[in-house]
């Protein structure tokens, strides 16, 4: 499909609106593309130290064995709490965020599609989040069930469940909302010349992440709603006395839940397939390989969801699939992970600090896949169910999978966004001290699962007492170091007097280095000529 | 105001949005309170709904203003489309959620509480008595007997109604497109009639199963799948049947013309996707 050619032009040209005045006018009824992107990233930053205060309940609680900080229901709310705000509110905002900052830059569009629709997306979330932190402080706490809500756990909640659920549905809307901007904007507000098999891999990744959005969210909206309706209207859903079954509940919720872990996962993907051409001064090893790759882990997401319920008591020939057709996704993650590595081989690499996060990814988001292939075996997982292996798995794909690539993704574009350079140093600083703290918190885990710790647990047997206290040092010590984070980045936006050129990176191709640092308000006015020395795959026109 | 960015137009800043949160807020969290036996939730949950239903008329109202005043172009109609394309994809994942269950509780829950596969201990030690068969309210019979509608009366009338509908529907927008004004507003309010009809025999359906089949939304996984399924149904042809009064209204002001009236098809789209959830509800929910 080409391009929609936009030699349409208006008469009706009134004044070239610039930023509009006023604090409220500009943030609240905002439709341009760079504030909302600035808006969720400056949200998603937030939630990402709520969630991770949260954390750090559960590690100070954790670091010996016995009682000492809070009751075992707080920390039940801990740890549901953590899951959903670093889930709806930290990782999936900040990859919202990034998408509306880059995707009109990188595919030479003015703004968003749909630029007023872009701005509820935004501003339906700090709602929702109000509505879920507002469970803390009612009768009976915040939910205790865990962030997957199972069922009949979580309807023995208080008054948590229907405002708990609503706020789901409110994130689940505002996803929805903003996936069919970004996915009307992909398919809509390309430059000539931009073919779909010459967009940059994270407009390619955020494509397939938003039609997973969309596929996903309203069925995790009906599963919820099912829970809402078992509680407060009688219905048999998750009742088996009625004919219902609490393992359907698993069903369903996961058949979001593992295209959702997907959705977390591809734009990183797509951002660490921009950077790693830039630092390693070569196009992209296998553009073409990378894009069917993406489409390929997205089509596979959706057939492998009873991977996270072995252990339920399907029929073996359920569990021989769900097995199989997991371990198949290692081989379209193999081809990313090869190629990431091609790319560099034979570069002249330089190090800095975006490029450390996107090596710190390649390897230690490996070591999260390989840990995931182990789980995906029906009789491993039996021993590994619901233990620290599958929370030491989880958070090596999430923290040093997606929240790495998002810290690449800030250091890489911020001097394109700010108009100024960040402290090099500073954020060498940051990456180092991540990287070793990081490990420190999650390998512990490993060992602590194969040992039988279980997760969610606010007690453990004494011999389970070394590897918790490492890892609780090695959390907060991850935890602080995001302090250096924020400096970095207030420092780069408000104080740093290093002017960043258009191009920023020596090695860096792509539309969006083509536009003036910081970048004009409304990106390109005009459609670019797009030729193929511009973009970071090189030329795959043939 | 609004203004085009060279060739391309971006609307101008919009305050409807922070209204409608507003709103969301208001009536979901009212509807929480009053589900947790708050009186004041229903206060809430009416004022949130009064917000939604302001932010939906003033945005819709600037959206058709600058519409109708020619300002925009190709682009934000194929903007629109996808849109509203891609908006019905989710919204056929959502009922996609609770065909889910229908068919995992008929086809795999209920057979297994039978005593099927492996299914076989728990029939014999918790529910030795219970046969698994369809509708069922489970082998506690929560609910009570129950007997289920026929789907060759008011659901057959039900199913050609709506077909009706969308062949009216599709004559509406023929005669759009020929710019036969009149007949245009005929079949448009013919369709909305139909929709409306539907709309009381569902309620009639619901008075009955009720009060004299003993079918309610507790009567086990029966009354759950089958008022979940068709109430949700019925709320988006609630919401279909308004949206093509408005587009009724819109056809007798005259914002359409024979090549450009987005409006229109939007709302046909949504309303032909209402009709072939409904053929997949009378197949599955009354006929098998």
């Amino acid at each position: 499909m080409a391009a929609v050619n936009p030699a349409i032009h208006q008469d009706t040209h009134d004044i070239h609106d610039h930023k509009p005045h006023g604090f409220l006018h500009r943030w609240l009824f905002t439709t341009n593309h760079k504030d909302i992107g600035t808006l969720y990233l400056v949200f998603s930053l937030a939630m990402f130290f709520v969630g991770g205060a949260f954390a750090m309940v559960i590690r100070a609680e954790l670091f010996q064995p016995g009682m000492q900080l809070v009751q075992p229901e707080f920390f039940n709310e801990m740890t549901s709490m953590h899951g959903l705000v670093m889930i709806f509110g930290a990782i999936m905002p900040a990859f919202v965020g990034l998408a509306n900052w880059m995707l009109p830059m990188m595919i030479g569009a003015p703004d968003m599609a749909l630029p007023r629709m872009n701005n509820w997306s935004f501003w339906i979330l700090p709602f929702a989040f109000l509505m879920l932190f507002s469970t803390m402080f009612m009768p009976g706490g915040g939910p205790q069930g865990g962030w997957t809500m199972y069922p009949p756990l979580a309807l023995q909640g208080g008054m948590n469940v229907a405002f708990s659920i609503f706020s789901i549905h409110m994130m689940g809307i505002s996803s929805i909302m903003g996936a069919i901007n970004i996915i009307a904007t992909i398919l809509n507000m390309r430059a000539p010349g931009m073919d779909l098999l010459r967009m940059p891999v994270f407009v390619w990744s955020w494509l397939i992440t938003a039609f997973l959005l969309i596929a996903v969210l309203p069925v995790l909206a009906g599963a919820v709603t099912m829970l809402l309706t078992d509680k407060y209207f009688g219905t048999s859903f998750f009742n088996a006395a009625g004919g219902g079954d609490p393992v359907m509940y698993q069903h369903i919720f996961w058949f979001f839940g593992h295209p959702e872990v997907y959705i977390m996962i591809l734009p990183a993907f797509g951002i660490v397939s921009e950077v790693i051409p830039t630092f390693s001064r070569k196009p992209l090893f296998g553009y073409q390989a990378m894009v069917y790759a993406l489409a390929c882990i997205a089509f596979l997401s959706f057939i492998v969801w009873a991977h996270h319920m072995f252990t339920v008591g399907m029929p073996l020939g359920g569990n021989l699939f769900f097995m199989y057709g997991t371990m198949l996704i290692a081989i379209p993650t193999g081809v990313k992970i090869f190629n990431w590595v091609t790319t560099m081989w034979g570069g002249s690499l330089t190090f800095e600090t975006p490029m450390l996060f996107a090596c710190a990814f390649v390897i230690l988001f490996s070591i999260g896949g390989f840990s995931g292939v182990s789980l995906a075996l029906v009789p491993a997982d039996f021993q590994y169910h619901d233990t620290f292996f599958v929370v030491a798995h989880f958070h090596y794909v999430l923290v040093t999978g997606a929240a790495f690539a998002i810290m690449a993704a800030v250091y890489y574009w911020l001097p394109k966004w700010s108009g100024h350079m960040y402290s090099e140093k500073w954020g060498k600083v940051h990456f180092w001290s991540s990287a070793i703290s990081v490990n420190l918190l999650f390998f512990p885990q490993h060992f602590l699962g194969l040992a039988g710790m279980p997760r969610r647990i606010a007690d453990y047997n004494v011999a389970f007492a070394e590897f918790n206290m490492i890892s609780s040092i090695g959390g907060f010590w991850f935890g602080l170091t995001q302090i250096i984070f924020v400096g970095v980045i207030v420092h780069c936006v408000f104080f740093s007097r290093v002017r960043a050129t258009g191009q920023v990176w020596e090695g860096s191709h792509g539309l969006e280095w083509t536009l003036p640092s910081p970048a004009p308000y409304h990106s390109f006015s005009e459609p670019p000529v797009i030729t193929a020395g511009m973009l970071a795959h090189g030329d795959v026109s043939r | 105001m609004a203004q085009t960015q060279g060739a391309y137009y971006v609307p101008h800043g919009s305050h409807w949005p922070i209204f409608g949160s507003l709103g969301m807020l208001g009536t979901l969290g009212g509807a929480a309170l009053w589900m947790d036996d708050f009186q004041i939730g229903k206060l809430v949950m009416a004022v949130g709904i009064a917000l939604m239903i302001v932010m939906f008329i003033g945005w819709f109202h600037s959206v058709i203003t600058e519409s109708v005043a020619g300002k925009y172009n190709k682009q934000v109609d194929v903007s629109f489309r996808l849109g509203m394309i891609w908006f019905i994809f989710s919204e056929v994942m959502f009922f996609g959620a609770f065909f889910g269950a229908l068919f995992y509780t008929r086809m795999l829950s209920i057979p297994w509480l039978g005593g099927m596969g492996h299914g076989g201990p728990t029939n014999e030690f918790l529910w030795p008595a219970f046969t698994a068969a369809w509708p069922s309210n489970g082998p506690d019979a929560i609910g009570g007997d129950f007997t289920v509608m026929s789907p060759w009366g008011i659901p057959l009338l039900n199913t050609l109604l709506l077909l009706s509908s969308g062949i009216t529907l599709t004559i509406a927008h023929h005669a759009l497109r020929v710019g036969h004004r009149a007949r245009l507003l005929t079949f448009l309010g013919l369709t909305v009639v139909l929709g409306a009809i539907f709309l009381g025999f569902q309620v009639y359906e619901y008075y009955e199963a009720y009060h004299h089949y003993n079918l309610t939304l507790g009567s086990g996984i029966y009354g759950s799948t089958f008022f979940m399924l068709t109430g949700f149904h019925g709320a988006h042809v609630t919401l279909g049947a308004i949206m093509l009064c408005v587009i009724w209204a819109r056809s007798a002001a005259g914002h359409f013309s024979r090549n450009d009236h987005f409006g229109f098809e939007a709302v046909a789209w949504y309303w032909h996707f209402v009709d072939v959830v409904w053929l997949g509800l009378f197949v599955f929910v009354y006929v098998l």
